[in-house]
């Protein structure tokens, strides 16, 4: 009997029995269901980059890339049009790195804050208030950069205009604390206790532990912080766009009004342009210019963090 | 052994009770530790052991709903160290401790000795280096770090991490050495250089070692306190315990009949 059942269940278990042909055609049309939604996110990258680079293409045409990366000026839309990307540069540079001297400083003490300091009780209360900084909408933002915070620092820079890049930079630095402290904190927490424990019983205090034990192990996790903060503020548009002037403007002096990458393809985007213009290609080609930029800082976060993790 | 002559006491534990929230986890634990002496802690998994070697350097401060009672008096200006008037960072700056496993700081070797030092804001470059140098000799490992103490500290292997940190707690002179298992994570060579070491280091400081090796208690300890559920059973010299308990349980635990 033993030997009968055994030969009917190698049977069932044979290569061509149809149940196992059917098992194997589900195993297949699942594994190409989570290919194509892994696929999607992958190809609409794609598509955007080629997109922005075949649009671009007919622009370098009208314009050259010397021309491009020299002048000074950038007025595509008017009647004596100047193409040279600097002025936008400058100014998504300048609103990114005011941007970082708030959001690094305040994120990370945040995070040690939250990490090391608070009772799981009350962290389990701070953030989600915290966390919800990041969905107030940046339209909000933006206005709060113009009404509230401009007029405050009209009271220590008194010939400030209305418009200036300094407010919607700190402004932006506060809407991106969480993204930096709550991925800081992480990789804080991540730390093990036995390294925390070693330094306290070297009689360290609390502050000597975290800022001399914790910070230094944690800091490939904390690139990762600070690279998706430096790409959200590189990317942000509302705020500049509202506070900032929306006027290209080669200066690094902050209280000036000056135009960011994105300000200036919301800008153009909300006129009417004719396909094919040049005012239209050049936003494509302020896009290409942005996600160059914010590639290249995704890379060198990376490589930061490969660096370090190698050391610990 | 040559500890015929009862050597001087360096701390004294009194009636000590250690709680966990409601739990109690040490009762009533009396015993001496002797100046530059090794005694040794043994007893069975979650006998308490590294729970009385943690109240040393008030560890257990660090973490919620932990509560002493009793006394761990330090000679010779008889304190109470478990006393809540005093600092466990205070306490910590004088009792040192080395780990079950090697936790070296992602810092260079030079640093990680430095370190005590340095959190006791010792600014000067001179005398840091030079107690840099002494502690990595006394630990046994300055012919193998004297080249490369600007190097990463965990590069090195296990053994070397672990008399790393044996350096590290070694530099601040603590007054008590507390080693939690430090061998546990090692393998036999490096535990065998690892226990020649302490063997050499108990001739200028008190230790105080907690280990599951029974061998390696009855090879390097002076003293032997052996602790089963929270309790002290037998303090007394090693020779003793290990030969002529006076307990029972003692007996049934040297003699591998459980444990």
């Amino acid at each position: 009997m033993a030997k009968s059942s055994s030969k009917r269940l190698s049977e069932f278990t044979a290569a061509n029995h149809p149940v196992r042909r059917f098992r194997r055609l589900k195993e297949k049309a699942i594994e190409l269901l989570l290919f194509l939604a892994a696929a999607s996110s992958v190809l609409v990258t794609l598509a955007i980059v080629g997109i922005l680079v075949t649009e671009s293409l007919p622009f370098f045409a009208h314009v050259s890339l010397f021309e491009f990366l020299t002048e000074r000026e950038w007025t595509p839309l008017f009647e004596n049009a100047k193409y040279g990307i600097a002025p936008l540069i400058c100014g998504t540079f300048l609103a990114t790195l005011i941007a970082l001297l708030v959001a690094i400083p305040l994120g990370t003490v945040t995070a040690a804050y939250l990490s090391e300091y608070v009772s799981p009780g009350l962290r389990e209360l701070l953030k989600p208030i915290l966390e919800l900084l990041a969905a107030i909408p940046t339209v909000v933002y933006g206005y709060f950069a113009l009404l509230f915070v401009t007029p405050l620092l009209q009271v220590i820079f008194p010939d400030m205009g209305g418009f200036n890049i300094l407010s919607a930079g700190i402004v932006i630095g506060i809407m991106i604390v969480p993204y930096v402290s709550s991925l800081s904190e992480d990789a804080m927490r991540s730390v093990a206790s036995h390294l925390r424990e070693a330094s306290f019983a070297m009689g360290a205090s609390r502050f000597q532990t975290v800022f001399r034990v914790v910070i230094p192990s944690a800091f490939s996790g904390m690139t990762s912080a600070y690279i998706l903060g430096i790409s959200r503020a590189l990317g942000e548009t509302m705020v500049v766009a509202i506070a900032a002037g929306m006027q290209p403007n080669l200066t690094l002096n902050p209280t000036q009004p000056a135009a960011t990458i994105t300000a200036f393809i919301v800008q153009v985007s909300l006129g009417d342009l004719p396909h094919g213009s040049i005012g239209y290609q050049s936003i494509y080609v302020a896009g290409l210019t942005l996600l160059i930029i914010t590639l290249s800082f995704n890379v060198i976060g990376m490589w930061i963090r490969k660096k370090f993790q190698e050391r610990e | 052994m040559g500890a015929v002559t009862t050597p001087s006491i360096r701390a004294d534990v009194k009636n000590l009770n250690f709680f966990y929230g409601p739990k109690q986890v040490l009762k009533n634990i009396s015993m001496p530790i002797y100046e530059n002496r090794m005694t040794a802690l043994i007893g069975p998994s979650g006998c308490g052991k590294t729970t009385l070697l943690r109240c040393f350097n008030r560890m257990h401060d660090l973490y919620a709903t932990t509560n002493y009672q009793g006394q761990i008096i330090l000679h010779p200006n008889m304190q109470n160290i478990l006393s809540s008037e005093i600092d466990p960072m205070e306490v910590r700056m004088r009792i040192g401790m080395v780990f079950q496993k090697p936790n070296p700081f992602p810092k260079s070797i030079f640093e990680n000795v430095a370190y005590g030092l340095r959190v006791r804001g010792v600014k000067k470059k001179s005398f840091i280096e030079e107690r840099v140098v002494k502690s990595l000799q006394q630990a046994g490992l300055w012919s193998e770090a004297k080249d490369r103490l600007h190097s990463h500290a965990t590069d090195m292997s296990g053994g070397q991490q672990q008399r790393l940190c044996i350096a590290r707690a070694l530099a601040t002179e603590p007054e008590i050495l507390l080693l939690d298992e430090p061998t546990s994570a090692l393998d036999p060579i490096s535990t065998a250089h690892i226990e020649e070491l302490i063997t050499e280091l108990k001739k200028d400081i008190t230790i105080l070692m907690v280990t599951h090796n029974l061998h390696q208690a009855a090879r390097t300890a002076d003293y032997t306190a052996y602790m089963y559920l929270g309790e002290l059973i037998e303090f007394g010299l090693t020779d003793k315990i290990f030969t002529t308990p006076s307990d029972t349980r003692t007996e049934n635990y040297i003699t591998g009949r459980f444990g």
